[in-house]
């Protein structure tokens, strides 16, 4: 009697499903809870995946209610790929998919933020350039330049306040988050992770050198959306970040 | 602003941000940027729990089943929606819209 | 001056499976430890404080890179994205040793995290083999392949376990990796001589021996069904069982795996110096 993997896994998934005949206890008797050790092996190392993967959702919903919901996603989205470290790409969208989740709005961009913090960590390096190079470029040379960003830069944009809910979850007394939208930039100066608030239109100017824009093309986009958009803040934080790797000039 | 002006303000601009990010602290070696917090979520062969968890539960996982149980941290957290411009409260008091039915 | 050419052999010594919270003292009090073993798949990603730890370890201590992600005992093709990663990692780090599981993990493209077991037939044989000749000739070398934990067994199955090892050993030229804590699950959950085992296991293709905790469970008739954790201390029936596979085999390399529940370095590092006895007293 064949035992397909097809079948194995169906079971393993799903503890309403017969256990498959042909799985066996030392005696040729049915496997039973032999078996489990199977099911609850996935489930329990996948949710463990989560809870490492979302601490800050774990944490905004609870122990209990993170177990239930990591229960439901590892059945809907089990992991594709044998890299554990970038579980869960799939969790935002699912959290905004829940009809129970509704009124916590701001869940999926929190996950967004913690799935683009795994990415910062585990990206390749990058050494920035001397930011000498930038101030040795005369104004109109500055404004025809392209940037090229650190593989560990990430932009999320949001219309909640999450990295004030981030901040609020992960450090001891840190304010309780009011309601503004955050758009958030993470750069990763060594091997850690920081995010940071970007002033608005920030991340416009960002995405838009990420595109290939040149400095002032960019500046264009951001201004358009922000009428005194401050390209300093911005351009300081990329600074800070060494998240600037290459300068490219063909005045 | 005319073109001028608008390169000689990414000028200024470019000079303030060289002299902020001037402050940060030299880099640590390489050996001492080694240490320090890994992030979680890492593959292993060690086997789970045993037979009495998890993955026997017998609860439906096809969605709606999942209610929210216990309170974290957005029990305290109270932010209304900016998006739609609809208020809603960032608690886990229940709303009979969004239960299943 | 360390002697570079020695950290391309895993030493007839104990090694640990590296857990980065022991980063610091490993260099600093090493101790018994004399290599390290990582999980492959959590050195893939591009770059980042992972592989720089990766990098300077490599420099002190012979690596051996175990992957638990490549579902060689899977009935589907092997993941090529997979495979080209692992080469990659093979290719730079150029470790001691690669060693995979006689076990899958991956079903029509879903990766299942855990290590799941396949009957011993024929057709499974021909599979896997064809499976490991793939990762060899992708890696550029020979791998190990590891005897796993069974909790239960396939009626289906025509060969004994040490037999469809040796055989496939036999057919693609990979090396062994023998789990003695995992033999000794095996043989009390499905009631067989965890002697009678060792003695029919091919000890000579053996490169390499794994030692770990287990936990006690039991099945629906009150039966022990021993769980492999990797959570605590290897148990003494499991040193007992390495001093009588050390006294067939011979000094092997030998591996601590403690997973779960990581305990501080001075207990992991005691466990290594109990490995070091074993191989101690089988030299006097």
């Amino acid at each position: 009697m064949t035992v397909t993997q097809a079948e194995f896994a169906r079971a393993m998934m799903d503890a309403g499903e017969p256990i498959p005949l042909g799985l066996t206890d030392h005696q040729e008797n049915s496997a039973g809870r032999r078996f489990n050790v199977y099911r609850n092996n996935v489930a329990v190392s996948l949710t463990e995946a989560m809870h490492g993967a979302f601490p800050v959702i774990s944490k905004l919903l609870g122990q209990k209610n993170m177990d239930g919901l990591a229960g439901l996603f590892l059945r809907q989205h089990p992991p594709s790929s044998p890299l554990m470290m970038f579980y869960g790409e799939e969790f935002p969208a699912f959290l905004e998919g829940l009809e129970q989740l509704k009124h916590l709005g701001y869940l999926a961009d929190v996950a967004r933020l913690e799935l683009a913090l795994r990415h910062s960590y585990h990206a390749a390096d990058a050494e920035p350039i001397e930011a000498d190079l930038l101030a040795a470029l005369s104004a109109e040379d500055l404004m025809q330049s392209r940037l090229s960003l650190a593989p560990a830069l990430q932009v999320i944009k949001s219309s909640w306040p999450i990295h004030a809910l981030w901040l609020f979850n992960t450090r001891e007394n840190a304010p309780k988050p009011s309601a503004l939208a955050q758009d958030v930039l993470i750069t990763r100066p060594e091997f850690d992770p920081i995010p940071q608030v970007l002033p608005p239109s920030g991340a416009v100017w960002i995405s838009a050198l990420m595109g290939g824009a040149t400095i002032g093309e960019a500046l264009e986009q951001a201004s358009a959306n922000t009428e005194n958009f401050d390209l300093g803040a911005t351009l300081t934080l990329l600074l800070q970040g060494g998240a600037i790797t290459g300068l490219e000039n063909k005045g | 602003m005319s073109k001028t002006a608008k390169s000689l303000a990414v000028a200024g601009a470019v000079a303030a941000a060289l002299t902020a990010a001037s402050t940060i602290p030299a880099a640590a070696g390489t050996k001492e940027k080694c240490y320090g917090v890994s992030l979680a979520g890492q593959n292993d062969c060690a086997a789970g729990p045993g037979t009495t968890c998890a993955g026997t539960s017998t609860v439906d996982y096809q969605g709606n089943a999942w209610t929210l149980v216990d309170a974290g941290t957005c029990a305290d957290i109270d932010l209304p929606a900016l998006a739609d411009g609809t208020e809603r409260k960032g608690s886990l008091e229940p709303q009979e819209r969004d239960l299943p039915a | 001056m360390l002697d570079t050419a020695a950290l391309k052999h895993l030493p007839a010594a104990p090694g640990v499976g590296y857990k980065p919270q022991h980063f610091a003292q490993i260099t600093a009090e090493p101790g018994s430890v004399n290599w390290l073993e990582i999980h492959a798949e959590n050195y893939m990603g591009d770059g980042g404080r992972p592989l720089a730890q990766l990098r300077h370890l490599a420099e002190r201590f012979a690596m051996s890179v175990h992957g638990v992600g490549l579902s060689i005992g899977g009935e589907g093709p092997l993941d090529t994205d997979h495979l080209a990663r692992l080469k990659t990692l093979v290719g730079w780090l150029n470790p001691a040793s690669f060693s995979e599981h006689l076990a899958w993990s991956t079903h029509d493209s879903h990766f299942y995290n855990d290590l799941l077991p396949l009957p011993y037939t024929d057709t499974a044989l021909t599979r896997v083999c064809d499976h490991i000749d793939q990762l060899q000739e992708a890696i550029g070398r020979k791998m190990l392949l590891e005897n796993p934990s069974s909790y239960l067994a396939f009626a289906e199955s025509t060969w004994s376990e040490p037999e469809f090892l040796a055989e496939i050993s036999r057919r693609t030229g990979c090396g062994l990796l023998l789990d003695v804590n995992n033999v000794f699950v095996s043989a009390t959950n499905l009631d067989f001589s965890p002697q009678g085992y060792i003695d029919a296991f091919a000890l000579e293709k053996v490169g390499e021996i794994h030692l770990g905790g287990h936990d006690k469970d039991e099945d629906d008739h009150g039966r022990p069904l021993l769980i492999d954790s990797h959570g605590r201390e290897v148990v003494d029936p499991v040193w007992a069982l390495l001093d009588y596979t050390l006294a067939q085999s011979g000094a092997k390399p030998i591996l601590i795996e403690w997973d779960n529940d990581v305990p501080d370095w001075p207990i992991l590092e005691a466990e290594a110096a109990r490995a070091a006895s074993a191989l101690e007293r089988i030299a006097a």
